[in-house]
């Protein structure tokens, strides 16, 4: 039987509105404006989860997306399962299924428990120490290590949501709407600019709007219902737009932002379908306003982590806002003023208070008085020294404090509670602000870090700037908004305020107890489980950097980023090394600031819009006649068209034989193509290539070869001399874009005075390539008028010509090594100029090929592919293509390389051919290449590039690269494969046609 | 995410552009007289600073213009753009 401990008055619950939901397997109620935290204690669970390391039961601790212990599984499917998500911040809809997360077979009975009782065997770096040796023993611990560790389930099937990403440019962004966001919009949006609010919650006006006390007012009104009228009355502001559920989750240079706006999560499911679950807002800000607020302190003392344990402002919020009551005998535990507040909201509703425990010995204070009137116990100068209870407090032992607040003395006295709420002040959350690259500074007085130096234009007002107080927030935000924005004045320079918090503290990092640290357990980060035992114990062991002591205790490295505990580590770390806070640092803060799904950052590139994808003109032609694609850089390649029944091998070596035996066609329109013009181009041509081209003639071609400056080959293709000044360069297809920066760059930077223009026109022209011994039969028929005789239009020639009225650039070059003609012709007619060469090569048994036919038929020629055959570490000469390497010119890119010390060794690695003893047997391409295979180790002399089963020589071929290679012919070499050692000879890379007849036939 | 002023297109996104490396390393004009020591320091040297450095940059998903900038890399502050050939700025 479960009590309800929901309240009548709770400021964002539509009590009209019931929704039912499941933890664990439970059926439970909750109202419209519920979170999952909130709804739970509704019902008096407090119990949510196990500890990631000892298993301890844990509940909730806060009201927000701080929240350490209360994460959850959420949904059941496989699909939509998300693990921790923080209770505090789901808002409950109908159907919504949560369990507990990190613990097993159940939160009430798990296993991982004992590690609680073994925990002294548990310390800091205790897994770095132990399982990290012996080495070969870390597969046994892992398996009982995730078992027990778990940290939620991710989903199995792929996300059915739809998530989106949109871009925002503003004048002012604004980070967090409670009261001093508010007020940040108004002057903004008033002030002519364009601003965006947003607001991580759904609702508006952050801890202030639920603020209904008498201690707390402006203008003579309840700070809370002042500012209810003020979000009235921006709403209507036409410069405005607000967004809440959106959180920012990365705040980088140049004020570019990045924030989640979650869309449907709180909706029922069915009320979801076809809507945009996340959207990835990138805001792109003139200037950021961030008012995040800050986060209140928890307290470091002897198991201040038992569920039941919440920071004292969540008890409020929880109370005020969502009317429900954590607990039926109270006890707050403070070192400020805070505290205070959430009791006298606690008094207004009817909710017992047991006891208040504070630090502080004497303050004189309005709130304390309030609270006194009403005959509520106070100790004052005590700490708490103890809690008990296991799967909720149900009592503490408390201690008076010494003058110096280091021990406790005195008589214990017990006090029974269900519920305790923490106060330890208040930490600014300046998360943001250092992820943009702000640099802080520390405060004294109350032990806090601030915004210091901005890295860009950038504000931060409110709590998150130190301003802790009513009157505090309200005196200097329109102060420093008018000095920011550089206006006169605002809606809020006369502001009547009247504010009871008195701003005394007692920082103690560490609270003592009577006994000695290492029995005790005073949790700092709660969701890693690091003690402050840890961190002294890291201090001993030499650790002095906090970044260090932060990876070695795993303090701050949950999915909370130690949004809690992380000062109090700092505290400790300094005090115990004597070292002064300002001077220690801090962690750094990285993105998100709360997690992201995958779905949200990929956002629509999922499925076939990962990445774009280029086709050719003639991309539906080869959809049409079942062709299988390949990847190539961007581009979709027809890579072999399987006829019925037909396996890749099968394809490609039919698709071989005909192209040398019929016709093949081939579409190469991916092909780059580069227009390069001006008086100056042969000139930049022998200056990029390894050849020398001021002597080629118009309407010739000429294969070239590109280097790096460093001598190693970099591209290669076929350049075109169209006229006197006008050439047209081919790249590889996966390198035209870098071909044509690199050529940009030496232009534009080191050679600006030659009279050069480059013009990318891949996209321009369709390429259709036709080979074989029929090829000018079929081309003849499809370009009539176009003289084809040998003597006309020679290999290595070019001619511009018509089909229809339609002018296309012919070249017969030839990749394959047969006769064969290119028509470059504008793309939207590549498609009709395929299907025309189709027809007619009809009779001549015309083969469509793809990119594995082309590569077989190019390595029975021994022609390189740059990227296959190559790597950056291949010279032309290691290439055996010294005859591509103009000895003439003084100089062109890579020249001066090719004789430093180490590229003119001789056993350097040198392509060869290499054909197998057993005519069938095909070598595995990157198969590595021995000599001797009883040395040991065994010497890797190089590895295989290109391999095939040549249909035309019947045999098995293969290009490799081999140490010394070059000297190597005739030599035998091992390939050691995983069942076999396979033979092989050192041969001649061309393999077939090495006189070049059938390109001139 | 900076945002760049080319100098011919002013403010865009950091995505529209290459970095490039090292600026004003000029490429030698008679490579063939160098030595090897001589050649490596064009080839492979460059300075890596904590501060002030001067950079290539490329607005390659734009004009296509080389030119260079004055980035503090310890913040990313971007003290100034100016185009190829033209002199660096002195402060
Ligand atoms: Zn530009």
């Amino acid at each position: 039987m479960t009590k309800n401990l929901r309240l009548k008055t709770g400021k964002a619950i539509d009590e009209t509105y019931r929704i039912s939901f499941k933890f664990n397997g439970s059926t439970y109620y909750g109202f419209k404006g519920d979170t999952l935290a909130s709804a739970l204690l509704a019902n008096d669970i407090h119990l949510i989860g196990r500890s990631f390391k000892y298993h301890r039961p844990r509940g909730i601790m806060t009201a927000g997306s701080e929240e350490p212990n209360a994460i959850v599984q959420l949904h059941n499917d496989s699909s939509r399962t998300e693990p921790n998500v923080r209770a505090t911040e789901i808002e409950i809809y109908e159907g919504l299924e949560a369990s507990s997360q990190n613990c097993w077979p159940s939160v009430n009975f798990d296993i991982g428990g004992i590690n609680n009782l073994l925990s002294p065997l548990l310390p800091a770096g205790f897994y770095y120490k132990t399982f990290m040796w012996p080495a070969s023993f870390w597969e046994k611990y892992e398996y009982f290590i995730r078992r027990s560790a778990g940290l939620g389930k991710s989903p199995t099937k792929p996300d059915p949501d739809i998530y989106e990403h949109k871009y925002i440019h503003c004048d002012v962004l604004i980070i967090g709407a409670g009261i001093s966001g508010i007020m940040a919009a108004k002057i903004a949006a008033k002030n002519g600019l364009k601003t965006l609010l947003v607001e991580e919650k759904p609702n508006l006006g952050g801890s202030t709007i639920y603020q209904n006390s008498d201690h707390f007012k402006i203008n003579n009104q309840n700070s809370g219902s002042w500012l209810e009228k003020e979000i009235n009355e921006i709403k209507k502001l036409k410069n405005l737009e607000i967004k809440t559920r959106t959180s920012v989750a990365a705040f980088h240079g140049y004020n570019f932002l990045l924030a989640r706006e979650n869309l449907t999560d709180h909706l029922p499911m069915n009320q979801r379908n076809d809507k945009t679950r996340h959207k990835l807002l990138k805001i792109r800000a003139k200037k950021v306003i961030t008012a995040t607020g800050s986060i209140e302190r928890p307290m470091i003392f002897d198991n201040n982590d038992r569920p039941g344990i919440l920071l004292s402002s969540a008890i409020k919020k929880f109370a005020d806002y969502f009317g429900v009551a954590c607990g039926e005998k109270n006890i707050l535990f403070t070192n400020n003023d805070s505290a205070y507040e959430t009791a006298i909201s606690l008094i207004q509703k009817g909710i017992n208070i047991e006891a208040i425990i504070d630090n502080r010995e004497e303050v004189n204070s309005k709130l304390i008085y309030e609270v006194e009137k009403n005959n509520i116990k106070i100790f004052k100068g005590y700490t708490v020294a103890n809690t008990f209870g296991y799967k909720r407090i149900n009592k503490i032992s408390i201690m008076q404090l010494s003058k110096d607040g280091q021990k406790v003395v005195g008589p214990k006295i017990i006090l029974s509670c269900d519920c305790l709420g923490v106060s330890g002040g208040w930490t600014p959350a300046v998360h943001l602000f250092t992820q943009s690259g702000g640099k802080l500074k520390f405060r004294e007085d109350d032990q806090v870090f601030l915004p210091n130096i901005y890295p860009s234009d950038q504000l931060s007002i409110g709590a998150c700037n130190g301003d802790f107080t009513l009157d505090e927030i309200l005196r200097n935000t329109p102060k420093s908004l008018i000095k920011y924005l550089k206006i006169k004045n605002t809606d809020y320079d006369n502001l009547e305020v009247s504010s009871s918090t008195n701003k005394s503290k007692r920082n103690i990092w560490l609270l003592p107890s009577d006994k000695i640290l290492g029995k005790t357990k005073s949790f700092v980060d709660y969701q890693n489980d690091a003690t402050a035992k840890d961190i002294k114990l890291a201090l001993r062991e030499g650790f002095r950097s906090i970044e260090h002591v932060k990876r070695y205790t795993t303090t701050g490295m949950g999915t909370d980023q130690g949004k809690l505990g992380n000062m109090h580590a700092l505290g400790i770390v300094s005090e115990t090394a004597g070292a002064k806070m300002g001077e220690l640092g801090t962690t750094t803060f990285r993105p998100p600031y709360t997690p992201l799904t995958f779905g949200t950052i990929v956002g629509r590139n999922v499925g076939e819009y990962f990445d774009i994808f280029r086709k050719t003109p003639i991309h539906d032609w080869h959809i049409d006649h079942k062709a299988e694609f390949e990847n190539v850089g961007q581009w979709k390649r027809a890579w072999y068209y399987p006829k019925e029944n037909e396996n890749m091998h099968d394809a490609v070596q039919r698709e071989s034989k005909a192209a040398r035996e019929g016709a093949g066609i081939l579409d190469a329109s991916t092909l780059g193509k580069i227009d390069i013009q001006g008086t100056d181009a042969s000139e930049f041509l022998n200056r990029i290539y390894t050849n020398a081209w001021s002597k080629l003639a118009v309407g010739k071609c000429r294969y070239g070869l590109m280097l790096n400056e460093d001598g190693m080959v970099y591209d290669d293709g076929v350049t075109t001399r169209l006229d006197e000044n006008h050439y047209i360069m081919t790249t590889t297809t996966g390198g035209a874009a870098n071909v044509m920066g690199k050529l940009e760059d030496y232009l534009q930077t080191e050679w600006p005075e030659l009279d050069v223009y480059l013009t990318s026109v891949t996209d321009h022209f369709a390429t259709v390539s036709v080979c074989g011994p029929n090829s000018k039969k079929i081309v003849s028929q499809v370009i009539p008028d176009l003289d084809l005789s040998d003597e006309n239009f020679p290999h290595m020639s070019f001619k511009n010509a018509k089909i229809g009225n339609i002018n296309c650039r012919v070249m017969r070059i030839s990749f394959t090594g047969e006769h064969s003609y290119e028509i470059n012709i504008q793309a939207n007619y590549g498609k009709s100029v395929w299907e025309k060469c189709m027809e007619a090569g009809k009779d001549y048994n015309i083969t469509p090929y793809g990119t594995e036919t082309m590569h077989l038929l190019r390595a029975e020629k021994g022609f390189i592919i740059v990227g296959q055959d190559t790597d950056a570490t291949m010279t032309p000469i290691d290439l055996q293509m010294d005859w591509i390497v103009s000895k003439k010119k003084y100089d062109f890119i890579g020249k001066r390389s090719l004789y430093r010390s180490d590229t003119i060794k001789e056993n350097r690695k040198q392509l060869v051919g290499l054909l197998t003893d057993d005519p069938n047997e095909v070598l595995e391409e990157g198969a590595q290449i021995v000599a001797d295979i009883n040395k040991s180790p065994i010497e890797m002399l190089g590895h295989v590039t290109s391999s095939y089963y040549s249909p035309n020589l019947k045999k098995s071929i293969a290009l490799g690269v081999v140490r010394g290679g070059k000297n190597m012919m005739g030599q035998k070499l091992i390939i050691p494969m995983e069942k076999k050692n396979i033979n092989v000879i050192v041969a001649d890379p061309v393999f077939l046609d090495k006189e070049n007849k059938r390109l001139n036939a | 995410m900076f945002i760049i002023n080319c100098p011919y297109c002013g403010e865009r996104e950091q995505s529209e552009f290459k970095a490039g490396g090292e600026a004003h390393i000029v490429r030698p004009k008679q490579p063939t007289e160098l030595s090897d020591d001589e050649w490596a320091e064009y080839l492979f040297m460059r300075k890596n600073i904590k501060g002030i450095q001067f950079e290539r940059w490329n607005h390659t998903h734009g004009c296509r213009k080389w030119f260079n900038m004055v980035r503090d890399t310890s913040n990313d502050e971007i003290k100034a753009v100016y185009k190829m050939g033209e002199k660096p700025p002195v402060d």
